[in-house]
């Protein structure tokens, strides 16, 4: 496993990006322009639209967020004890399993406190 | 005199080249005729014909040429960016959504080594040692086009279908980690082709009979980063007109369409990879030096799983109903994550106890 | 090959780290953030540490920027009106200014210093890259680090009961 071995994966990026790339270029092209301002609006199921959609929306969402950002922490010190598990046996388990009874513990707070429901 | 070394590496750089271009184009032929498929699927479950015009001159053949025909329309039709999007993010977000489904193909192994021309050539893009894990950190990167998406088009429908989706990916992400974990317990490695070949033998070295809570957990999570149909709220009609795309047309609408169905169906080879033995036939041993055959069987093997599972994408796309937004967030957070931490503990626990016993696990 | 890599995407990243602070627009900030995030991923991958390329791109830029967005666009930021000629105190440019100057000379000293880049060699065998690998990485957090892990737990829980408490103070 050395740097080259990612290469394909860099051609890949070319590959795929290159398409997407002159898809959009080719129908902006191809297609027909014809201003007009209704066309170009905003849809609002057909009305003239109200405000802007610039608004703040719920803080659930943020905490979704957060909560997501802590559990993926966790779920990527998890991938090197995997891979691992077979050499460490016992003393892995029990050490994993530390681990997830303090971050159990922290999914039954929120649980408990409501940050899982969305009302 | 050449440096040999540069040579090689030339020649490495051709031969990836062109199987990234060949993976490409099958994926591409795979995601055009899944189009067609899924319409054809509905009308059949629905007792009707589907989609069946567009054919060769007199011959209809069940509308063989219907991908061609709505690709040609995309084309054609009039490309609007709304006078109040923001423009740039306008056009990077379909284009993102499409590039973070395709990068996916890199490390998913299509085939065993084939041998062409005196060269033996591995029908797998890059056979990195992280596999699952690039999947994985690739797959993350899909939320932020549908979050420009929805964002950019400065439509209300848009942020919430784009707002919705981006907590659901997330969500469902942790799952789906989680699950892959017991897996990599077991096998020791993220490696995809090494996964693969471990899984050769008789039909029960497949994952899927090893790990039931954990395929049936990760093919949950699978549904819910495709967005498709028992999670597809970001495009509930009903509610959000066509969430984050309401305000796209022309291919920016068909790269958003197109990177779904390149999503599902890379997907697809990805679940048939870890769980169903990849492009290995049970009882079929690997052989040591695989010809040309024997590659265009495994290639050929590796897609037959996975246009089954395209397949099953589609039946549930018409038989289930959408869930509920609470719902969904209830069960990725209240269900599904306390089974996947358990089902680990359960994988753990198992391997310990077959190590114990001296029982090959 | 890894020399033209290197310098290739140290300039991607130099101009994406530069846009970042100089958007207008903080979600194309973002974005531009998270390029930058990415270019990070390259860099561990020349130099060998392919685990630790995967983290970045799945915790910084698959998640943290994830966050950073959400935060943007709740905070009700539209296309943002010139602000010029309004500064808040005069002090903070000069401010700003030293801070950066001292931490570049900080950096450069250091650079002066240093034996120069550690990226290793092509044909350099297998075994330094594979110290980049998962499994070697487990071991290594696994044995001599096993403290500082579970101490990582404790951490995150504090982390949890934080974001509970501060998103859930407002409700009634």
């Amino acid at each position: 496993m050395t740097p080259n071995d990612f290469l394909p994966v860099l051609i890949t990026f070319f590959v795929v990006g290159g398409f997407a790339g002159i898809t959009l270029i080719a129908t902006h092209i191809l297609g027909p322009k014809r201003y007009s301002k209704e066309k170009h609006d905003i849809y609002e199921c057909g009305l003239d639209y109200i405000g802007d959609s610039r608004k703040p929306f719920s803080v659930k969402f943020y905490l979704v967020a957060v909560l997501f950002v802590i559990f993926d922490l966790e779920v990527v010190f998890m991938y090197p004890w995997a891979v691992n598990f077979r050499h460490l046996g016992l003393f892995g388990f029990v050490s994993m399993g530390i681990f997830l009874v303090i971050l159990t513990v922290g999914l039954l707070y929120e649980w408990k406190k409501g940050a899982l429901e969305w009302e | 005199m050449l440096d040999l070394s540069i040579v090689m590496s030339m020649a490495f750089l051709v031969e990836k080249s062109i199987v990234t271009v060949f993976i490409f184009i099958v994926v591409l032929a795979v995601v055009a005729y899944a189009t067609l498929g899924e319409r054809k699927i509905a009308g059949y479950l629905q007792d009707r014909h589907g989609p069946n015009r567009a054919g060769i001159g007199k011959h209809k053949l069940w509308g063989i040429l219907q991908p061609i025909a709505d690709g040609t329309k995309f084309f054609m039709k009039e490309d609007i960016i709304p006078d109040k999007a923001n423009k740039i993010l306008f056009v990077l977000a379909p284009t993102f959504t499409f590039c973070a489904a395709g990068f996916i193909m890199a490390a998913i192994p299509f085939g065993d080594r084939i041998t062409i021309f005196g060269r033996e050539v591995l029908l797998q893009i890059a056979d990195i040692n992280l596999g699952i894990l690039y999947i994985l950190a690739i797959g993350s990167l899909g939320v932020y086009g549908i979050a420009m998406g929805g964002w950019a088009s400065n439509n209300k429908y848009s942020l919430m279908g784009g707002l919705r989706t981006v907590s659901q990916m997330i969500s469902y992400e942790i799952v789906m980690g989680l699950a892959l974990v017991a897996l990599m317990i077991d096998h020791g490695t993220p490696a995809l082709r090494q996964i693969v070949i471990q899984q050769s033998g008789p039909i029960w070295h497949w994952s899927v009979f090893s790990h039931p809570l954990g395929f049936l957990l990760f093919y949950i999570s699978v549904f819910a980063e495709c967005s498709r149909m028992p999670f597809d709220l970001p495009e509930a009609e009903n509610e959000l007109v066509a969430g984050y795309h309401t305000e796209y047309s022309s291919m920016k609408f068909g790269l958003f369409q197109f990177g779904e169905y390149t999503h599902m169906t890379l997907a697809s080879c990805f679940i048939a990879t870890l769980y169903f033995g990849g492009w290995t036939i049970p009882w079929v041993a690997v052989p040591e030096n695989p010809g040309l055959i024997w590659g265009i069987i495994s290639f050929g093997v590796l897609w037959i799983k996975a246009l089954f599972f395209l397949f099953v994408f589609m039946w549930v796309r018409w038989t289930l109903p959408r869930f509920r937004y609470d719902q969904l967030l209830y069960l990725g957070w209240k269900k599904l994550i306390p089974l996947a931490i358990f089902n680990i503990f359960l994988t753990a626990g198992l391997i310990l106890l077959f190590q114990k016993f001296g029982i090959a696990g | 090959m890894q020399g033209v890599m290197f310098i290739v995407l140290a300039l991607v990243t130099l101009f994406s780290a530069l846009m970042v602070i100089t958007r207008k627009d903080p979600v194309s900030s973002i974005l531009y953030l998270v390029l930058t995030f990415f270019c990070f991923a390259g860099f561990y991958v020349l130099l060998g540490a392919q685990f630790l390329a995967a983290v970045q791109i799945i915790v910084y830029a698959g998640a943290i920027a994830v966050l950073f967005l959400f935060v943007v666009m709740m905070l009700n930021l539209r296309e943002p009106e010139a602000e010029e000629g309004k500064e808040l105190i005069p002090i903070w440019k000069p401010l700003g200014y030293a801070v950066g100057i001292g931490v570049g000379i900080v950096f450069l000293s250091y650079l002066a210093s240093s034996p120069g880049p550690a990226i290793p060699p092509l044909n350099g065998g297998d075994e330094i890259y594979a110290m980049g690998r998962a499994d070697f990485l487990g071991k290594a957090l696994f044995t001599d680090f096993i403290l500082p892990f579970e101490i990582a737990g404790v951490l995150l829980l504090a982390a949890v009961l934080g974001a509970v408490a501060l998103a859930k103070k407002k409700r009634v």
